[in-house]
Parts: structure tokens; C-alpha cells; sequence
């Protein structure tokens, strides 16, 4: 267990070196010249000529990405070009409002897609089915935009029910008030892919011999799909929710904009039109440093509850 | 293809019918009558495509040829509202000739404007699909939009492809340290979430058509890499690779003329698939501003123009977008699960 685990660790060495000198020389080669950035439109050739110096942009490329690895390293990104706030900072106080939102819609998609796709596997072939999977086909195609308007429109503008948008310092009412709508929308978006999903590993199940055997022996219907196919089937689903946990980080990214939470995606979005490149970095390399975290720490729970994975 | 006729035709006489895979996979995508009606509809739109992109259809989407928010033909036109403008007095004007100073001017500047000819085109009232906000004719705009975000699509799929199978048919065939350089590429793209990826690619690239091509291109071409990659490995020892080695077959011609039409049918079907996800993507990032410029109309910056409009009551232009592009989109989906059932029987069924 502890050498699989220091393994693991040990290969995710390679990757964040290639993540960093991806970050690093797209931004370096593609990028504009962030002292054009900084400057801006009146500053004269001398004053970007000053802040070229002052970003270390003359020195040799190398030395450039010493200074890169060592911000990396030191959480010292310095303060964001945009609203001078640092960049360090940023992480700790937009993470609880992308956390807020990703946890409840991770939790509700799986609870609710398990009976919904069981129900539709155990009627196979039938009207139900049938209409079901139509409307999950119809449902994907949509595009998240559409719901997301709608959503607004109807259930807040229309109907009053939840506020259009909005944010408060309190997580109580921020997860009672506020993040109810986009958690809906969010869930409601992700239930179709995930019925279909659900509904073919079900399906696999129900096909096995220890089902007609269960029932060979005269077990209620009932006893076969709680006890027997939703035990067996959970394996697969494990394996699809561990898919899934990462998105706890990034996952409600466009939630986020749409809705306008404060959260980790809002933020690099912000970013992004503002040409803000050290959030952009910052975030591109710890968000993928810590996604590769939760994948590990996934790896290893679901040893846990599947004893017959074996650690290779 | 010449491995293609080796390893299909290997029993011509045992198959009366004739054909190679394709034509048995054409033949089989033909019986499937969900494939036929998609395709029908995936074709419908890709004509409507070729036509507006060569301005013979919806070219004149940028024109102002109805009422602002002109509602759709079917549901007649606004009724007349009370705009709140303070009435026009009527009585008698006082005559104030006698002190405005430009007075004696007013005959000569009515002389004069009569010169000019201003145009007022008659705005409708009403279009088939209703108008936008500035009277532009919804329905030219939909099919504009299809154009450019079909395109995208489509582009950003072939692209992502390429670069998935040529970089994915090297690492599997060659293995050793290529192999490992690109299994470490690999790693990286997929280390980094999708979503940052494109915001990444997004921040650097300029807007524009080409931009959204690239971004998403770079940011896919993961899957079908991993895909082609496994494929290569499984052929590259297989008996009639090692034969075409035997008879002196280059390295490349075993790649690309051997291995690779007979994994095309995975190389077709991850392509068909990809550009379903980069529609939605291309979608998703023009409403956010990301994606094409603002001269230009997709669907993505329609449902942001639909979004301000909803709230005002005018629904028409949400209602256009998206039943477009849900028909679209699911009968690309079914197209593309026909096309893999007629490609690879063996998946029939399955899901």
C-alpha cells in the first residue's frame, strides 16, 4: 500500500514538470508580451522597457523559468495583474464557493440517477424504456446554455422561487438561497448522460446467472435488484463516480459564470478576458496538481470498497 | 486501401453481394432506418451549410428587414404598444416668423433636401421566425449560425483526429522512447482538467473562427490518441502486418497503408463523436465571448443575444437556436451510434 502510494507519487513527477513547461512556453510563445499588457495603451517604450525589466523578461529563457518554477513552488505569484489581489489568496477565498456548489450537485446526480436508472433497466424494452431513452437522447443534444436560461427565466424571474443570482458572505445561505437554482440546473443537465449510463451497467447485471439463479430460488423481485444487481452494479458506478470527483474542482466552472458565483471558475474566467496571465497560471498548474491529488486518493478509497482491486 | 481488399475480399466468392467492408457497411447502415433518417437530417444541414458559406443562402443576415423584435409570422404583429411619447400638440402654431432668425432660410433647406433621397425601406412587421433586437431576420441568422458553428465543429473534429491518430498511430507502432515521449505528453494534456485547458488556450488565442478551431482541437485530441494508440499496438503484430514487413513494406506504408484502414472505422466513429461535444463547446464558449468574433454569428452568440430578449418576452430567437441545434445534435448523435453499429456489428446492441 505505502509503495503503491509512493510510486504513484513519484510518476506524478513527470506530468507536473510537463504541465509547468506547457504553462510556461504556451504562455511564453503565444502569449502577448505582458509588458504591452501591464503597460497599457499610453505607457511609453521606456516604461514597458522598465517593466520588462522588472518581470525579468530580458534575462535568457531559462532563467525566466527558474523564476517560474520557483513562484511554483513558493505560492508566490505575486498579485494579480487585474485587481492587484494575490494570487495566493484567490485560491483560499473562491474554492469554499466552487466546493459549495460541486459537492451537492456530485452527491445528488448519483443518488438520483441510481433508482431512476435502475427503475428504466427493469422495465427494458417497454414504452418507458423506450420514452425514457428518447428523452435523454433529445435532453443531451440541448445545449447547457439553454437550460441555464430557462432556468433563470422561469423558476427566478418568472416564478420568484430562487433569487436570479447572487452571493453572500454566509456558506448557510449561500447553500440554501443561492446555490439551490444552479445545482439544480446542473443536476437536472447531468442526470440524462448519467441514467444512460447507470441504466447499461444495470442492464450488464441483470444479464448475469446469479439474477435467474436468485430468482430460480424464488426471491421477490424486489430482493433480486436491491440485494443482488444493485450490490454488483455499484462496482461500475464506483468506478464512474471516482471519474467524477475531480470535477468537485472544476466541474461547475460554467455554473459559475452563468451564475455569477464567486467561485474558482468565475475567477479564471474573469482572468481570461482580462489578459490576467498569472491567475490563468497560478490556476492551470495547482488545479491540475490537485486534480491528479483527488484521482490518487480516489484510486486508493476505491481499494477500499472493492477488495478485489489489486494495487499493481 | 490495398490492405483493405486483402483482408475484407479474402472470401470474394463466399460474398455473392461483392463489396468490401464499406459497401457491407453501407448496405448495413441502409437497413438501419433511425440511421437513414438521421443521416437525411445531418445532410439537410450540412447542405444548408455549403449554401451559406457560399452566400447563396441567409447572406444578408446582417440586414435590418424587419421591426425591432418582429414577432414570427404565425403569431401576427405586436399589437401597438403606448410608448409613453408625449402627444403631438395640435391647434393652431404661433407664427414666430417674425423673430426666428433662420426663418427666411426654412424654403431654401426644404429646396435643397428634396436632392437627396432618403431610402426608407419598409420594415416588416413580421418574420417567419420572428427578429432580434436590432430587426435582423432570425431565420437568416440560424442558418448563418448553423454554417458557422457546424463548421467548427466538424473542423475542430478533423483536426483533433488528425493529431489523435498520427501522434497515437506513432507511439503505438513505434513504442520505446517515441512511445514514451508521447504516452508523457499525453499525461500532461489529460493532467490538466478540459475546461482550464480550453480557458488557457482561450486566454493566449486571438477570437475568431480559426482561434476556436484550434482550442478545441488542442484540448480534444486526447481521447482519440489513447483510442488509435491501443489499436496500433494490437495490429502492429498481427500476421498480415508481419507479412507486409516480410515483403519489404516500408515502416510508413505498414503505418498508413496496412494498419490504418483497418482501424479507420475507430478513427470515423471517435471523428463523429467529437463533433457533437466540440458543437456544444463552440456553443458555450462564443456566449461567453471566447469564441467567435463579434462580427460574426454563431449559435452560441445567439443564446447570449436570446438570453437579454427572453427576459423582455421575445422568446422566438431562443425557441429557433435551440430546436435547431437539438435536432442537430441528436440526430448526429444517432447517425454516429448507426454509423458505429454498421462499422463494427460486433458492438450491435451494446452500449
Amino acid at each position: 500500500m505505502a509503495a503503491y502510494l509512493l510510486r504513484r507519487l513519484w510518476q506524478m513527477i513527470p506530468t507536473l514538470v510537463g504541465v509547468v513547461l506547457l504553462v510556461f512556453f504556451l504562455f511564453k510563445k503565444f502569449g502577448n508580451d505582458p509588458a504591452i499588457i501591464l503597460g497599457g495603451m499610453n505607457a511609453s517604450a521606456e516604461q514597458i522597457e522598465a517593466i520588462r525589466d522588472q518581470l525579468g523578461l530580458n534575462k535568457p529563457v531559462w532563467e525566466q523559468l527558474l523564476i517560474f518554477l520557483k513562484q511554483i513552488v513558493t505560492f508566490d505569484w505575486g498579485v494579480s495583474w487585474a485587481t492587484r489581489e494575490p494570487v495566493a489568496n484567490l485560491f483560499a477565498t473562491r474554492l469554499p464557493a466552487t466546493l459549495t456548489v460541486t459537492l451537492p450537485i456530485l452527491v445528488l446526480e448519483v443518488l438520483l440517477a441510481i433508482p431512476f436508472a435502475m427503475a428504466v433497466a427493469t422495465v427494458r424494452g417497454s414504452l418507458t424504456d423506450r420514452a425514457v431513452m428518447i428523452c435523454t437522447t433529445v435532453a443531451v443534444s440541448i445545449s447547457l446554455l439553454v437550460y441555464v436560461i430557462l432556468a433563470q427565466y422561469l423558476f427566478a424571474f418568472r416564478l420568484g422561487w430562487f433569487p436570479v443570482q447572487g452571493w453572500t458572505g454566509s456558506h448557510w445561505t449561500n447553500l440554501t438561497t443561492y446555490a439551490p437554482l444552479p445545482i439544480l440546473v446542473a443536476v437536472a443537465v447531468s442526470l440524462a448522460p448519467q441514467i444512460r449510463l447507470y441504466r447499461s451497467f444495470f442492464l450488464d447485471e441483470l444479464g448475469h446467472d446469479y439474477v435467474r439463479t436468485a430468482r430460480a430460488k424464488g426471491l421477490t423481485e424486489r430482493t433480486v435488484l436491491l440485494k443482488h444487481v444493485l450490490r454488483n452494479a455499484l462496482i461500475p458506478i464506483l468506478t464512474n463516480v471516482s471519474v467524477l470527483v475531480p470535477g468537485v474542482l472544476v466541474g461547475s466552472f460554467l455554473i459559475e459564470v452563468f451564475f455569477s458565483i464567486p467561485g474558482l471558475g468565475r475567477e479564471l474566467y474573469l482572468a481570461v478576458n482580462r489578459g490576467d496571465y498569472p491567475v490563468i497560471q497560478a490556476f492551470s498548474i495547482y488545479l491540475a496538481a490537485l486534480t491528479m491529488t483527488v484521482n490518487l486518493l480516489v484510486d486508493v478509497l476505491y481499494k477500499v470498497v472493492d477488495p478485489r482491486v489489486v494495487f499493481k | 486501401m490495398s490492405a483493405m481488399s486483402t483482408t475484407s475480399g479474402g472470401a470474394p466468392a463466399a460474398r455473392a453481394s461483392g463489396g468490401g467492408v464499406w459497401a457491407a457497411a453501407w448496405r448495413r447502415l441502409k437497413a438501419d432506418r433511425v440511421g437513414v433518417v438521421s443521416m437525411v437530417i445531418v445532410g439537410v444541414f450540412l447542405m444548408l451549410m455549403l449554401l451559406a458559406g457560399a452566400n447563396l443562402v441567409a447572406a444578408g443576415w446582417q440586414q435590418e428587414i424587419g421591426v425591432p423584435n418582429a414577432p414570427p409570422t404565425l403569431l401576427g404583429p405586436q399589437p401597438a404598444e403606448d410608448t409613453g411619447t408625449i402627444a403631438t400638440p395640435h391647434g393652431p402654431n404661433v407664427d414666430l416668423s417674425d423673430i426666428d432668425p433662420l426663418a427666411p432660410r426654412y424654403a431654401e433647406w426644404a429646396e435643397r433636401a428634396k436632392a437627396f433621397k432618403t431610402d426608407e425601406a419598409p420594415r416588416a412587421e413580421t418574420l417567419p421566425l420572428g427578429g432580434d433586437r436590432l430587426g435582423r431576420d432570425v431565420l437568416a441568422k440560424v442558418i448563418k449560425g448553423a454554417e458557422v458553428t457546424i463548421f467548427v465543429g466538424l473542423a475542430a473534429a478533423v483536426v483533433a483526429t488528425l493529431i489523435g491518430t498520427v501522434l497515437g498511430a506513432v507511439s503505438g507502432f513505434f513504442g520505446g522512447w517515441v512511445g514514451d515521449l508521447l504516452e508523457w505528453v499525453y499525461n500532461v494534456f489529460t493532467a490538466i482538467p478540459s475546461i482550464l485547458l480550453i480557458f488557457a488556450f482561450a486566454a493566449i488565442f486571438p477570437r475568431g473562427i480559426g482561434a476556436v478551431v484550434a482550442i478545441l482541437a488542442l484540448s480534444g485530441w486526447t481521447g482519440i490518441y489513447r483510442l488509435v494508440r491501443a489499436e496500433f499496438i494490437k495490429h502492429r503484430v498481427r500476421e498480415y502486418v508481419r507479412s507486409a514487413e516480410a515483403i519489404g513494406a516500408s515502416q510508413w506504408s505498414r503505418m498508413f497503408r496496412h494498419i490504418l484502414p483497418n482501424v479507420s472505422h475507430v478513427v470515423l466513429v471517435q471523428l463523429s463523436l467529437h463533433v457533437v461535444g466540440f458543437i456544444k463547446s463552440e456553443v458555450i464558449l462564443s456566449y461567453l465571448g471566447l469564441g467567435v468574433s463579434v462580427d460574426q454569428v454563431s449559435w452560441g452568440t445567439m443564446l447570449g443575444e436570446a438570453q437579454n430578449e427572453l427576459i423582455l418576452g421575445y422568446w422566438w430567437q431562443l425557441a429557433a437556436v435551440t430546436t435547431c441545434m437539438a435536432v442537430f445534435v441528436t440526430a448526429f448523435a444517432l447517425f454516429t451510434d448507426a454509423l458505429r453499429d454498421a462499422l463494427d456489428p460486433k458492438l450491435r446492441g451494446l452500449e
